[in-house]
């Protein structure tokens, strides 16, 4: 799914200044699953902005609400219509996606984010930590990488690892923190009995396929 | 595989089978090249060639490929041209590959590069277009067929050495001789090792990689201080200094008078290292020893009277 972070209160209010009547909505997408963007953290945004504005004697109205995925024209439009009434600017606590979503959609609204999106990638619930998987280049490797993605968890993103960063399976970027992807290619690959595919060269990508902005027609 | 033709000095030497020695040279952060080309001056006679870093540890520093050129043109020192994947695209690597043939560049030590966040501008976008075994590959075929990586031809086309970097510490150290064995495959004609500190380790790594046919030059670097000895165990990986050689760095500290600690640190540096190329000349196949006293080059030639050519 797709790894979103709520911005700081300071930051969303700045953004929000001067814009007195507001719509909220959060995503019942990957944002609600991960409880970054989903209807009681729309709420809570939703009530900590009208207490500040209320502490300074700002006007405006702040309202929220939810939509089942925002990176869905219909159903953003079929949620939303309805409560547009009066609202100048539209908050969204969707992926980067949901905003764009919402200015498809509403072309004449102010359409705001206050969130930070890191990418696709799993949790670890018992940690609370998310790890970014997939970088969604296009041209998936994991076939010939004993299911590891190199594109997205070795910071150079090497088609030919290990760098020379690599000791003890930990990558020199984080000080040696994080597991080195090749390295868990290798172990893998060792495990399947395939250390053939770690040995052989791989040829430079082709990034024509991860050219932005892409298009796919369905 | 055959041998293929030498075009520099360096590979002349390893085809004859001498054990030979190669310098380093590192730019700065600096606007000019005299402490480079005066460096080099130090090394002609005693090297073979020396490295010109590009921008190591990913410290903003001056290009490699500027002052390679002027060592070989005034310093009449070959140069060993760094090329690191993580500043330019493969249209920018392919460029520079062009500018280095014409300006008698031979030698091509082909390297992936330290992530930018290592160095003093964290903040630079990675590019790594191509890596270590690519730009092996995108120099082979500029030597061998005289074209592009897309098969395009050159006119005129450069013909380079290509070497790679191998690391004799990396824990594993499976990986890292598939690594060099997929190199070999790719046609790299010599390696260079990160450096070694023990005699033991370097007999054991030159076992490890007996079967792969790359000439290898084991990685010396003499310690200048306790400081940097210390630095070097905590933050270089694989790097491990004896206990006992950082023990006499410490206690060679103690002397106040700093042209005789100067000299004393030489004179052990000379002593210990000397020993150690001086075995791995003689005990193992490598092909010669890489010594990395940038800024020290007068202790080349001292190291070298005690190792033997």
């Amino acid at each position: 799914m797709i790894i979103p972070k709520q911005m700081p209160l300071e930051k969303i209010l700045k953004t929000i200044e001067g814009i007195e009547n507001i719509l909220v909505v959060g995503c019942d997408g990957c944002s609600g699953i991960y409880q970054v963007g989903g209807i009681k953290q729309a709420e809570t945004l939703a009530t900590l902005i009208k207490m500040h504005r209320q502490l300074n004697n700002e006007p405006g109205e702040i309202r929220h609400t939810i939509v089942l995925r925002q990176c869905d024209q219909q159903l953003v439009a079929t949620t939303l219509r309805p409560q547009m009434e009066n609202i100048d600017a539209l908050l969204s606590l969707a992926c980067g996606v949901g905003p764009q979503t919402l200015i498809d959609v509403f072309p004449d609204h102010k359409i705001l984010t206050a969130v930070d999106t890191f990418g696709m990638g799993g949790k670890d619930r018992e940690l609370g930590h998310f790890f970014e998987y997939c970088s969604g280049c296009g041209d998936c490797l994991l076939n010939d990488t004993g299911g590891i993605c190199p594109m997205t968890r070795c910071p150079k993103a090497l088609v030919n690892g290990p760098c020379g960063g690599m000791l003890d399976g930990k990558c020199e970027v984080g000080d040696y923190k994080n597991d080195c992807a090749w390295f868990l290619i290798y172990e893998r690959l060792k495990k399947l009995g395939q250390l053939d595919k770690f040995k052989k060269y791989r040829e430079p990508r082709d990034w024509r396929v991860a050219q932005s902005p892409r298009k796919l027609e369905i | 595989m055959a041998k293929r033709e030498a075009y520099s000095k360096l590979m002349e030497e390893i085809h004859a089978g001498k054990f030979v020695y190669t310098g380093e040279l590192e730019p700065e952060k600096i606007g000019d090249m005299e402490e480079v080309i005066e460096g080099a001056k130090k090394l002609v006679g005693h090297v073979v060639a020396a490295n010109v870093t590009d921008i190591p540890q990913s410290f903003a520093y001056m290009n490699s490929l500027a002052p390679s050129y002027m060592i070989q043109e005034i310093a009449g020192l070959e140069a060993v041209c760094q090329m690191t994947c993580r500043d330019r695209n493969r249209l920018a690597m392919f460029a520079d590959l062009l500018a280095a043939g014409a300006l008698g560049i031979k030698n091509i030590l082909a390297l992936t590069g330290d992530h930018p966040s290592l160095g003093d501008q964290p903040e630079a976008k990675p590019v790594f277009d191509l890596d270590s075994a690519s730009l092996t590959a995108l120099i082979r075929k500029i030597t061998d067929e005289g074209i592009d990586l897309n098969g395009h031809e050159i006119e005129h086309p450069p013909k380079f050495h290509v070497g790679v970097a191998i690391n004799p510490g990396a824990v594993p150290l499976e990986p890292e001789i598939l690594k060099l064995e997929r190199k070999e495959a790719i046609g790299a004609e010599f390696a260079q090792t990160q450096v070694v500190f023990e005699i033991e380790s370097a007999k054991e790594f030159m076992k490890a990689i007996k079967h792969v046919k790359v000439p290898t030059l084991i990685g010396i670097f003499p310690l200048k201080s306790f400081k940097i000895g210390q630095w070097m165990n905590n933050f270089v990986p694989g790097v491990t200094i004896p206990p006992n050689l950082l023990d006499q760095l410490k206690e060679l500290k103690k002397i106040e008078d700093k042209p005789r600690r100067k000299e004393k640190i030489a004179e052990m540096n000379v002593e210990y290292f000397g020993e150690i190329i001086k075995e791995i000349r003689k005990t193992t196949q490598a092909a010669g020893c890489h010594i990395m006293a940038v800024k020290w080059e007068e202790l080349i030639p001292q190291l070298i009277e005690v190792a033997g050519r």
